[in-house]
């Protein structure tokens, strides 16, 4: 057990030093921090010296070599354009992101499982046919219509809901949280549903095939036989073996919401790290956009490792395998 | 310079002046972006001075005319027996936010910290040899030579409190490449007519009205909420949806539905910005050129052929849906230097234009690649598009190459650029900003925008003399004559102005200020 988990760290530190290392090859093409820092009126003198100051004129592996040495002290710099610590940016604009994540994974898991189950079981039916016909327009329209079109339906027409932002926050220690105020909890409500609709999708179409596939199956069949009750058949049996690959799914989907939540923040103006880094790419804030690809690759090594950790306590084969020496 | 005393009386007058304000106005006021730090002299960007306009007060300031208006400063002029010094009176009776006073050693702290090194402010004093306060109300400005225009560069200087900037370790300017913060950021103690009551950085900050400011008149606006939302859309919808009062960026796609939509209007006005195309000069030939023996753009019949095809009216019609001043001249109006005359522009003539290009032997045109932002000027990647159209009616092909500004402006500064787009906002509302650095030939201080290398030592000459001409008279004369060279030499080819919008409530009244910086002073209630 031990060797596994110290393999797959060794593995997830590799995986951060290749993730930092393409970052840092593809800031080079992404343009100049130095000409929006100084504005029209510096010269060329001040470019020059500015760029010297912050290091932009040495080669490419010795700024890579810097970076990888301050973070690993935890150290990201000052962010060019709001001239304060990126890890603190990043920190206080954490919990924005993990509220919004958390929120639209758990409407994503209960109404993708319920729909699931329910065209699962009346596969023929005209509310499966309306279910499986409007999710499809679920995974094909782009985050920004839908989100610019529930703002336009609830916001601006309804007057429902709040058309931006996170309303009001509470401080519980570092931790801002807007699930705590009548307003915050309205604000959370669309980009919610937006974020979600995307997985909401995906595990609803997943419980429906699985489902569907483990009722075709002879265990199935016999319990029929047996003359069990049917609620007994589907959600005792049916249900419990369709659980395991969603579980997989949905816990490599979070880290996919948590990271690509950038447009829906966008869109709804939520204060959140993904908003951070589309500000940040715009003035080509190197700084704030390292950190945040670090911190991307680190949620998903971190999920991916937990993900793994379960494996190998679900399924015997691994742990076999691990105790004869491998 | 601040007792405990008149800390603890500014604390009481203002609890209660709160507690009174029963009948608080408060404005929602969203636009594109946060101001980037309220360390005034950090950053010299306009979305971060006008919202430091509101907590900070400049010497002099500028109407939405564009005229210079007495604001710390109530009196400036040149000293009777020196030239080179400027003198300011200063306001009496001002107080900081803390309940410090204003006085002179405050404006010299402040001018001094602006010129420093760490300051971005410090290109508009360089000419400043040393700031001195004669008495309490009294400073004088003491330059390196005559500096007739130094009151135009100093109207998003803001002064700063030199006991507060001492007791909290700002008296520099923050060094953030060296990784330092700086308390300044994120806290400040000005003279203007807000006080910063919360501020979350790209989320929303909270004015509200300073009781004791100088001004006899109250503004309406008694509290201001402002609200940075990055995306064009959800603006528009928050305004729509009744979240916010005032839009500052409208896009020019929004402005006809707004204004005919019940409870809403659009203020708009032209703003001091200039939209224009520049090219390369020299006998070199161009880079993306097929023509590999001469510099087409070094023929001043192809440039005069380029200005007669290219088609303003139909620019401002159809890609700014009217929201356009076409120009002739690369000046806005609002600057010294600008005459009807110069602006004006010939209609279209394709045929002329085709005669001159063979007159000038590229009788089958040439090809040629146009750089140009897409995220920086109003529907800039637009405007290039339909420029290329033009052009290629007279057989001149060209290739459009579209970056965001941060690609797009490294290739602009290091002069990589055969044919581009780019804007230019005159601060100081005189032509020598743009002569400085668009017309004089490249050096360490002059010409950093001047792409094309563009060089002329005789008008090099009379540029420089501007900086310290102070017959006015002269001065203008000479200003006359440089538009006139730069004119024939076409070394610029204006387009149009950029028009500026403003969405609000139709219950308030805000005029479009031609700097882009309103302030919510000006604001008035139905």
């Amino acid at each position: 057990m031990l060797t596994f988990i110290l393999r797959r760290l060794l593995q997830s530190i590799v995986v951060m030093l290749v993730v930092a290392f393409v970052a840092f090859l593809i800031f080079r093409f992404v343009g100049d921090p130095v000409s929006s820092m100084l504005g029209q009126d510096s010269t060329m003198a001040d470019h020059e010296q500015l760029r010297e100051r912050l290091g932009l004129n040495d080669p490419f592996y010795l700024q890579f070599f810097r970076f990888v040495a301050n973070a690993l002290q935890g150290e990201f710099g000052i962010s060019y354009r709001l001239q304060q610590p990126v890890t603190q940016l990043i920190l206080e604009r954490l919990p924005a992101t993990i509220e919004l994540a958390f929120a639209s994974a758990t409407i994503a898991l209960v109404f993708g499982i319920v729909l699931g189950i329910y065209t699962a079981l009346r596969p023929r039916s005209l509310e499966t046919a309306v279910v499986m016909t409007v999710s499809l327009v679920g995974v094909s329209l782009p985050t920004f219509l839908i989100g610019i079109g529930l703002i336009y339906v609830f916001a601006v027409e309804l007057k429902m809901l709040p058309s931006f932002g996170r309303g009001e926050v509470v401080n519980l220690g570092w931790w801002r949280t807007g699930l705590l105020t009548q307003s915050g909890l309205r604000s959370l409500i669309l980009p919610a549903i937006t974020l979600s609709l995307f997985q909401l999708t995906l595990i609803m179409r997943l419980v429906r095939a699985e489902m569907l596939e483990v009722l075709r199956t002879d265990y199935i069949r016999f319990a029929r036989a047996r003359g069990l009750s049917k609620r007994a058949i589907n959600f005792g049996h049916a249900l419990r073996n369709t659980l395991v690959p969603v579980i997989t799914i949905a816990g490599l989907q979070l880290g996919s919401v948590i990271a690509f939540a950038i447009i829906t923040e966008t869109v709804f103006q939520w204060p959140g790290v993904g908003s951070l880094f589309v500000n940040s790419v715009q003035v080509v804030d190197v700084p704030v956009m390292a950190a945040y690809l670090v911190f991307v690759a680190l949620v998903f090594v971190v999920i991916n490792l937990i993900v793994d950790i379960l494996y190998f306590l679900v399924d015997p084969r691994l742990r076999d395998g691990a105790k004869s020496g491998r | 310079m601040h007792s405990t005393l008149a800390r603890i009386a500014s604390a009481l007058l203002v609890s209660t002046a709160l507690a009174g304000a029963a009948h608080a106005e408060t404005v929602r006021w969203a636009r594109a972006s946060d101001a980037l730090t309220l360390d005034p002299h950090s950053q010299n960007q306009g979305v971060t001075h006008n919202f430091n306009h509101h907590i900070y007060e400049t010497l002099l300031d500028r109407d939405t005319d564009g005229n210079l208006q007495p604001r710390l400063a109530t009196e400036w002029s040149v000293k009777a027996d020196d030239p080179t010094v400027w003198v300011f009176k200063l306001r009496e009776g001002v107080k900081f936010h803390d309940g410090a006073d204003f006085t002179a050693e405050d404006v010299v702290f402040s001018l001094d910290r602006a010129r420093s090194e760490g300051s971005n402010m410090k290109q508009l004093h360089a000419e400043v040899k040393e700031v001195v306060a004669i008495d309490d109300h009294t400073v004088e400005v003491r330059m390196v030579g005559p500096s007739p225009l130094y009151p135009n560069n100093i109207t998003n200087t803001f002064i700063m409190d030199k006991g507060w900037s001492e007791a909290n370790n700002v008296v520099e300017v923050q060094d953030f490449a060296a990784g330092e913060t700086n308390h300044a950021v994120l806290n400040t103690n000005g003279t203007g007519p807000y006080r910063l009551q919360s501020r979350e950085v790209d989320v929303r900050s909270v004015l509200a009205a300073f009781q004791d400011h100088w001004a006899e008149t109250k503004p309406a606006v008694t509290e201001i909420v402002y609200l940075p939302i990055a995306d064009n859309a959800t603006r528009i919808a928050a305004l729509l949806s009744g979240d916010v009062d005032i839009v500052q960026d409208v896009p020019v796609q929004d402005i006809e539905r707004l204004s005919s939509t019940a409870g809403f209007k659009v203020e708009t006005g032209p703003e001091n910005r200039i939209i224009y195309f520049g090219y390369r000069f020299g006998e070199e030939p161009l880079k993306s050129s097929n023509i590999k023996d001469s510099n087409p753009f070094n023929n001043p019949l192809v440039l005069e052929a380029m200005h007669l095809v290219l088609d303003r009216d139909a620019i401002k019609r159809v890609v700014m849906r009217g929201q356009s001043v076409p120009a002739g001249v690369a000046t806005p109006p609002f600057v010294n230097g600008w005459t009807a005359e110069l602006d004006a522009y010939p209609a279209p003539n394709v045929e002329r234009a085709k005669e001159l290009l063979a007159e000038a032997g590229y009788p089958d045109g040439f090809t040629v690649t146009l750089d140009t932002p897409n995220n920086r000027y109003v529907n800039d990647e637009a405007v290039s598009t339909a420029y290329v159209g033009m052009l290629g009616q007279i057989g001149i092909k060209v290739t459009l190459a579209s970056r965001p500004v941060a690609e797009h402006s490294p290739i602009i500064l290091a002069n990589q650029s055969d044919f581009y787009l780019l804007g230019w906002g005159v601060p100081t509302f005189d032509s020598a900003y743009i002569f400085n650095d668009l017309v004089h030939s490249k050096t360490d201080k002059h010409g950093t925008y001047n792409v094309g290398l563009y060089t002329n030592p005789e008008l090099d000459a009379k540029i420089v003399s501007l900086g310290t001409e102070t017959d006015l008279d002269k001065r203008n004369a000479t200003i006359a004559e440089i538009w006139k060279t730069v004119q024939e030499d076409r070394v610029l080819l204006p387009v149009h102005n950029q028009v500026l919008a403003y969405a609000m409530k139709d219950n308030i009244t805000l005029a479009v200020h031609p700097e882009n910086q309103p302030l919510m002073t000006d604001v008035a209630f139905d």
